[in-house]
């Protein structure tokens, strides 16, 4: 296994007065996918929202390319290389898909081919450019989230549930962006509940139970394993498929 | 990268009824402008209350444009936003009053000259009063309502007692400069020289702040972070500088209003800017909290319903505003063009 791109060791969360995540300790490995997953509520969003600095860490370390990242705010993360796709796509609805892409390139202007490779992997954008990006459907409106993630060099990627509600030719869109984002070699945490694309994507697996991680594995070791499955996550991915 | 199977683009188009609604809020200012002339009836003192009106509601939008974006980025409800007012015009005034050979000359250049010293002097003086109001009042009290009303409202105490002690506890008295005197008659309607100024700053204050938000990228980081803050610290943008930013040109903004005022009423208290806010928060609020050009267009129907109701029934001018208030809540809870809607 590479080494760690990411690391988390005993991370604790509360929000109000709830204690989500119980001491995750978690590797993401660079330029590989790694899938976070599990049942609902078990505290895979607070990861990602730990990890990006909406929720301060009460306790444990979070470690960025050697850095440790965990008393920085969220800006400082950001700028670190780190993009991240909200479960709830986070666009500004009342700006329009040109302005959503020209704030998601935060250190300059948006490069030409890097577009270029956005509207390839995300043709509608092209088509709604000028349109305002509440007025898009749900699943474009996903495509933008994903794509304004890609508008800019990231270091790591943490996409929570990119394909949720959504109608299969626009997952396959998805799964298809976030595959050409792995083959460039991207480092990538994604939270995934449909299981054939987290099977599809993922290299490595860590599952999530009570606010902690229980398995750790590789991806195909998972997804070969029926009674692992059910075991960990309440299903196996034959019966999901 | 390859290319994506396409899907058959579709964007979910509004119907009809929809749209219009869109738009109703812009309509709203011409709708009022016609029944306030069906209602006055002769077309020489129409002209001259609509001039007027739309004089006081620029300002009053100039006022509050900076309070509506502090309330919009930060969730900041700041209290102490009149007494930029009242320092700016203080500030502004004293200018105007050190210069009495440029403000009593008979000389357009000079006269204009005066102002715009005034203006520069009180805008960059409130603006640094602001940025301390922010540092040492509100900075400590972010994300506490109660708290936020209770320490913004001891800010405006104090300040209007430094007033005080500054200026003195009486009413200043002054006259505009000698070109803004006097009135010029159209359409056989006398309208205030000062007045029509007031408009044609009102707008350029109004398309530079449009212009500066929907063509730059810091007014891109402002329009967002109104919308959904969280999501662009995520993108990397450090929303509190930028708030520093949008608080300084609103208290800036706050004592270009303050002189505005003041040489549109020739007095000036310590306490002009606490009166204003009354008026001030109904425009934030009808117009939809974080919305400049909501902002704008309240701001205008304010301006323009206080000055035909007090022509039409003067006894009723004090509560026109409130009852256009409670009409726009009703018709849209959120004010005419909410940006902030997820807080």
């Amino acid at each position: 296994m590479s080494e760690p791109i990411l690391q988390l060791t005993g991370v604790e969360t509360d929000i109000a007065q709830y204690h989500i995540l119980q001491g995750v300790d978690l590797a993401v490995p660079a330029g590989q996918v790694t899938m976070l997953l599990g049942r609902n509520g078990v505290g895979k969003t607070t990861t990602l929202k730990t990890i990006m600095g909406h929720w301060r860490a009460r306790a444990g370390a979070i470690r960025f390319a050697g850095e440790d990242i965990t008393a920085l705010p969220t800006p400082a993360r950001a700028r670190a290389g780190i993009g991240f796709v909200p479960e709830d796509m986070g666009i500004f609805t009342d700006l329009t898909v040109e302005e959503n892409m020209i704030l998601a390139a935060a250190s300059g202007p948006l490069e030409p081919a890097r577009l270029e490779a956005v509207f390839a992997a995300f043709p509608p954008l092209r088509t709604f450019w000028k349109s305002e990006a509440g007025n898009l459907s749900g699943g474009q409106k996903q495509m933008l989230s994903i794509a304004r993630v890609m508008a800019e060099e990231r270091r790591l990627y943490l996409i929570d549930e990119p394909t949720k509600g959504l109608a299969p030719a626009i997952v396959s869109t998805m799964a298809r962006a976030l595959r050409e984002l792995k083959a460039a070699g991207a480092s990538i945490l994604l939270v995934e509940q449909n299981f054939a694309v987290a099977r599809a994507l993922g290299d490595s697996a860590a599952v999530m139970d009570d606010g902690r991680i229980v398995w750790t594995g590789a991806m195909a070791e998972l997804a070969a394993d029926a009674a692992l499955q059910e075991r960990l996550m309440g299903l196996s991915m034959e019966t999901a498929r | 990268m390859s290319v994506a199977p396409d899907h058959t683009p579709r964007m979910e188009r509004l119907r009809p009824a929809e749209r219009l609604g869109q738009a109703a809020p812009y309509l709203l200012v011409p709708v009022l402008v016609l029944l306030g002339w069906l209602a006055i009836g002769s077309p020489s003192s129409w002209l001259t209350l609509t001039v007027s009106g739309l004089a006081m509601g620029m300002m009053i939008f100039v006022m509050a444009s900076g309070l509506t974006l502090v309330f919009g980025l930060m969730d900041v409800i700041n209290f102490g936003h009149g007494a930029f007012i009242s320092l700016g015009a203080f500030l502004g005034i004293s200018v105007l009053l050190a210069l009495p050979g440029w403000t009593a000359a008979d000389s357009l250049a000079l006269n204009l000259t005066a102002v715009l010293l005034a203006i520069a002097v009180a805008m960059v003086l409130t603006g640094l009063v602001g940025w301390g109001f922010e540092r040492v009042i509100v900075r400590p009290v972010y994300g506490a309502h109660l708290k936020q009303i209770l320490v913004t409202v001891g800010g405006l105490i104090v300040i209007e007692q430094l007033i005080h002690v500054i200026w003195g506890p009486d009413e200043i008295f002054l006259t505009r400069p000698e070109a803004l005197k006097g009135a010029v008659t159209f359409a056989g309607a006398a309208l205030e020289k000062y007045r029509i100024l007031a408009v044609g700053f009102g707008l350029v204050i109004f398309v530079a702040m449009r212009l500066v938000l929907r063509r730059t990228k810091i007014g891109l980081i402002v329009r967002a972070g109104v919308q959904n803050g969280e999501m662009v610290e995520t993108l990397g943008y450090r929303l509190r500088l930028v708030f520093i930013g949008v608080f300084i040109a609103g208290s800036a903004l706050a004592g270009l209003g303050g002189v505005m005022w003041a040489l549109y009423q020739e007095v000036i208290t310590a306490g002009m800017g606490e009166r204003m806010m009354i008026l001030v928060f109904i425009v934030v609020i009808i117009g939809g909290l974080g919305s400049v050009e909501g902002a704008f267009i309240g701001a205008l129907l304010v301006g323009l319903l206080q000055n035909y109701v007090a022509f039409l029934e003067p006894k009723l001018a004090l509560v026109s505003n409130i009852g256009l208030m409670t009409a726009i809540l009703m018709w849209r809870p959120q004010g005419m063009m909410p940006v902030v809607k997820a807080k």
